[in-house]
């Protein structure tokens, strides 16, 4: 077979779909932050989870050796992913079930509409997937005449309310208690109009609403969280037992996977599903995790599709700086921790992977060229905290400033790039290059204190700098820069520059002695 | 070229300059030494944390304890290949009628949806994550009787219980249809506050029966 692939073209195949930010992420981040309610929502949230989740991570004497484990076997993974594919097609094909492959997001939508239609039906029941939000495969389902049933209690939120998820695992985290309420009585056919903002109450009311719907349905769509390669089998991690009901009770199950999801082997599940639950709901396990390899005689379904899909992973993986984005299990712990995240919420994103990842995820999927999604690595303030947080230790902030380096790169020679950032950069390699250089440029501080003006502040710069001082002022420069006070004050005992107690060719590094 | 051909072509392609393969670093915990007493103590602590119930009993008593809890109940599942000595005796009032779920004779979802209960066996259990597997083997029967029924009875076996997950996964083959179970169904769903009882049994009662001694 690996004959077939000699000469086969190198240059990256770029994802499509619902991962394309549609405006830049500054515009979007601006509306969002007007929104008070959405602050509220999302801050109560997302310290209520990063308190969960520091409190079950704490038990675990072993934490960073398995976020090491993670780490080595995603690794393994990805330097492995053609090999490990086949094999998993091989046992999955062997077991009953049947695999589709994917290159994009319209060629695994057309595949699941038409194994829909082969059933005869127009209904299906979803267990959440972020596979299936990536691809938009809803609205095409429902362009083709077919509905989708959203199950999860928050994709469910989300699907009556007409509005988009905000989050990789709580998709209507935006949505207070009171909120959903108010959708439920607007939106749930034969809700008891008595219905109370008590979350018990709500999820009853999501019961009693989807209970027919998976005693009687005959076709379930799932995403997959795992995928064993060693044995095919494959994994939903869920809490509340909508995941097992899809799985189980329909005669057909399609699943849509994206193809970095594969693990090597068995064992490595023990991993895994120590690593996820802590992660993602702060538990020390979520409530359900199904396992199923292909087709069970007399137990589950009878016809198992899967949809491998690429839709620009293939194109991430290429990229050697950025493919250990792909090491990501969809646990959200990145953005519960994120101070952007936090702040915005994850429509700001545009993408349907939000928060860190997605600031890193949604731009290689797309190629940086894509226009928006360019806007996203700069959502960022590089401060770290979803690196700490990540238990497979995707190493976000240095990802996000090797797409930034991308963008700029792509953007210059194509009259994108301001050429005064061009020809700034440039002065500044020139005057930092050499300590007279820099001794001359420094002789201009004084002009700054004058732009200053009495109250000391610079609050406009002109040209592209102008985007500095849009939301800050700068201080007035010091009087004198610090070589100079260094030669004044020292100048006579050290004679070449250098002061007591620094050794050799070493000033100090910051501040004033 | 189809699909398939041109997604592994392009994988390759993606791994021109051939990655290094690490292998795993497996320095994580993989065996304990706790007591079966010990890890009866911490299964309780973390099924009761998750909101489900919880009695550990002697060999002898399972019968009894399982009589008890169904009492009043209407029908109950139970799987084929279920241990009969943990069984209550008919006594003809107080105990519920048992109906079988067999690979020959298997009850409608209407059947399992009017049932009060299920009863089920289990495959393993870990004490540190408070989860008990089931992977359809006799007297666990298929993946449906476990999750239609508001109300999930299941015994576990002391031996049966591991501390950690990783022992606990490699007494299992995983190419049966496996269900793992921490608690009854629950949702994080609204403000990201844990509620018990959604679409799967809100209702988890779990009978952990010690090893014979001696």
């Amino acid at each position: 077979m690996s004959q077939t692939f000699l000469g086969m073209p190198s240059l990256p195949v770029h994802g499509e779909g619902n991962i394309h930010a549609t405006e830049p992420f500054p515009a979007a981040a601006r509306r969002e932050l007007g929104n008070a309610q959405l602050r509220a929502n999302l801050g109560h949230a997302t310290r209520t989870i990063r308190d969960k989740r520091l409190k079950v991570v704490a038990e675990l004497p072993d934490w960073e050796q398995l976020r090491e484990a993670g780490s080595t076997i995603k690794q393994n993974v990805m330097a492995r992913l053609p090999e490990l594919l086949e094999q998993f097609e091989e046992n999955f094909t062997a077991r009953g079930g049947t695999i589709h492959w994917a290159r994009d997001a319209a060629e695994a939508n057309a595949t699941v509409a038409a194994l829909v239609r082969e059933q005869g039906v127009d209904e299906v029941v979803k267990v959440k997937s972020m596979a299936t939000q990536e691809i938009g495969l809803n609205e095409y389902l429902e362009e083709q005449g077919i509905a989708a049933f959203e199950t999860d209690l928050a994709e469910l939120i989300v699907q009556l309310d007409h509005d988009k998820p905000s989050h990789i695992l709580v998709p209507a985290i935006h949505k207070n208690r009171t909120e959903v309420r108010d959708i439920f009585l607007r939106e749930m056919p034969g809700v008891d109009p008595a219905l109370t903002d008590d979350p018990a109450r709500l999820a009853d009311a999501a019961r009693t609403h989807l209970r027919r719907k998976f005693l009687t349905a005959k076709v379930a769509v799932s995403g997959a969280n795992f995928a064993l390669a060693d044995s095919g089998t494959l994994a939903v991690v869920e809490s509340e037992g909508n995941g097992r009901m899809c799985l189980t009770l329909p005669e057909t199950l399609i699943t849509v996977m994206g193809i970095e999801k594969l693990l090597p082997a068995w064992q490595d599940l023990e991993v895994f599903m120590q690593l996820l639950p802590r992660s993602s709901t702060g538990e020390r396990m979520n409530p359900y995790t199904s396992l199923w390899t292909g087709v069970a005689e007399g137990d589950g379904p009878r016809n198992v599709h899967l949809v491998l899909l690429d839709n620009g992973r293939s194109a991430a993986l290429a990229d050697e700086m950025g493919r250990s984005a792909l090491h990501c299990i969809r646990c959200s712990a990145c953005m519960n921790v994120c101070p952007v995240y936090e702040r915005t919420g994850g429509h700001a994103y545009g993408s349907t992977y939000p928060g860190p990842i997605g600031a890193i995820l949604s731009p290689l999927l797309t190629g940086i060229e894509s226009e928006d999604n360019s806007t996203l690595p700069y959502a960022s303030s590089l401060c770290g905290a979803c690196y700490d947080a990540c238990p497979v230790k995707i190493n976000i902030p240095d990802i996000l400033v090797h797409l930034r380096g991308q963008d700029v790169d792509s953007k210059r020679g194509k009259g994108k790039l301001p050429s005064q950032m061009d020809a700034a950069m440039q002065a500044a390699s020139w005057a930092l290059s050499s300590g007279r250089r820099l001794g001359l440029a420094e002789k201009a501080l004084p002009l700054g204190r004058l732009a200053a003006g009495p109250d000391r502040k610079i609050t406009s710069l002109p040209g592209i700098a102008a985007g500095w001082t849009q939301s800050r002022d700068i201080p007035a420069p010091p009087a004198e820069s610090f070589r100079a006070w260094w030669r004044r004050e020292h100048g006579k005992e050290s004679g070449h520059g250098q002061g007591p107690g620094h050794p050799t060719g070493q000033g100090p590094a910051e501040g004033k002695p | 070229m189809n699909a398939r051909d041109e997604i592994l072509g392009r994988v390759r392609a993606a791994l021109r300059d051939a990655p290094a393969a690490p292998e795993p670093a497996r320095a994580y915990r993989r065996t304990s030494g706790m007591t079966e007493e010990a890890r009866i103590e911490l299964l309780v602590d973390r099924l009761v944390d998750y909101k489900a119930q919880v009695w550990v009993v002697d060999p002898g008593q399972v019968a009894e304890r399982i009589a008890e809890l169904l009492a009043g109940t209407g029908e109950c599942i139970v799987p084929a290949g279920f241990n009969p000595a943990w069984l209550p005796a008919d006594s003809g009032e107080t105990v519920p009628r048992m109906r079988t779920d067999a690979p020959e004779g298997p009850l409608t979802l209407a059947e399992l949806d009017a049932a009060g209960a299920v009863l089920t066996a289990s495959a393993a259990a870990v004490a540190q994550t408070g989860t008990i597997i089931l992977d359809g083997s006799p007297g666990q029967g298929r993946r449906a009787i476990s999750l239609v029924p508001d109300r999930h009875i299941c015994v576990v076996e002391a031996a049966h219980i591991a501390e950690l997950l990783p022992e606990a996964l490699a007494r299992l083959d995983g190419t049966r249809p496996i269900t793992m179970i921490s608690g009854p169904s629950a949702t994080s769903d609204i403000e990201l506050e844990r509620v018990e009882g959604v679409h799967g049994p809100r209702n988890l009662e779990v009978v952990v029966v010690r090893s014979p001694v001696g």
